[in-house]
């Protein structure tokens, strides 16, 4: 593979990727007024979060077992409202320990 | 630029750079593996700075694929961007000027949206500033670390660390989803709807950026339909 393609590849990904996200925030300026649109924005990040966690969630380590462990301890710990990189850390602890006693 | 919002910013912005470097980690481990040279692999999280997006693109890359197949690729898995943007945009201060918009829009990423959405408040300069410092370095100088240490990581360490992020998903949604009954729904139909995509047959032949992104307008669009959200809670996400 030569470095020409490989830099070209790069670029291409590169700005695609930056005109999806700069293009809304630049071009829509004022507040959106409209009940539907605004219930609609309200929902996407909780949809989209779901959607990306499960179940990839489940295939995020090694094997399914220390995942759903994993997984198990996040949502308890989550449940009980736990801060972000606490509910991060004992997942992968849990999931690491599961992996070497399996 | 009010030095308590951009404190605040860094402090929430941490944590992402800090689970950016274990996962970026593992795509500099991927990338140096598959035979790309290292500068490449650094080069491509400094200037994309997604996950899915990037593992995708460098399977297009190895594979000499085409410029156009690449492109159309990285916008679908990456068109989720465009709703988190366009839902920002809705939350950043009215006066912010375009030069700074398009300097944190750079750094709109599925964590770096999470946690501004959960942000109370309209979201300022200042806090926006200190909010998107340090994920790009930690995700740059985790892949760095990853291309570098290829050989010295216990794959069992490394593995275990891919956990993480969803952890992270699942502590961001929880929480709100059992306070509003419409959040839980939201949710979980969410949850069920990407299962129903992963194993069916048929649908399990949509790759997975196109399904989340379905999956998202489809139970967003409807919920909004149905359960179109009260005042008040409409002031909680502002």
């Amino acid at each position: 593979m030569n470095n020409t393609y490989l830099i070209l590849g790069i670029a291409v990904m590169a700005i695609v990727t930056y005109l999806i996200r700069v293009t809304p925030m630049v071009l829509i300026r004022k507040k959106i007024k409209n009940k539907w649109i605004k219930s609609f924005l309200y929902y996407v990040p909780y949809t989209v979060l779901s959607a990306m966690t499960f179940p990839a969630v489940l295939y995020s380590t090694s094997s399914f077992v220390s995942a759903a462990a994993g997984s198990l301890v996040a949502i308890v710990l989550a449940y009980t409202k736990r801060s972000l990189l606490t509910v991060a850390v004992c997942a992968a602890f849990t999931a690491f320990i599961m992996q070497i006693i399996m | 630029m009010r030095k308590q919002e951009f404190l605040q910013g860094i402090k929430d912005g941490l944590p992402i750079a800090l689970g950016y470097f274990s996962v970026s980690m593992a795509f500099g481990l991927t990338v140096a593996l598959s035979g790309l040279p290292i500068w490449s692999a650094v080069l491509i999280s400094m200037t994309n700075l997604t996950s899915a997006g990037q593992f995708a693109g460098v399977n297009i890359l190895l594979a000499l694929g085409a410029l156009t197949e690449l492109a159309l690729t990285t916008l679908i898995i990456n068109l989720r961007y465009f709703l988190m943007s366009l839902s920002m945009s809705q939350r950043v201060e009215e006066k912010m000027n375009i030069w700074k918009r398009m300097i944190f829009s750079f750094a709109i990423t599925d964590e770096v949206f999470a946690v501004s959405m959960q942000h109370k408040g309209i979201l300022t300069s200042s806090y926006m500033a200190g909010l998107v410092l340090t994920p790009p370095i930690g995700w740059t100088l985790g892949t760095l670390t990853g291309a570098v240490l290829t050989s010295f990581m216990p794959p069992v360490l490394s593995s275990s660390m891919g956990i993480a992020l969803y952890a992270m998903f699942i502590a961001i949604v929880i929480p709100p989803a059992r306070e509003n009954k419409n959040v839980m729904i939201a949710s979980l139909m969410a949850a069920l709807m990407s299962v129903i995509f992963y194993y069916a047959p048929i649908l399990k032949s949509i790759s997975s950026g196109w399904s989340i992104i379905i999956i998202t307008l489809a139970v967003s669009a409807a919920m909004a339909f149905f359960f179109p959200i009260a005042d008040e809670e409409e002031g909680q996400n502002e």
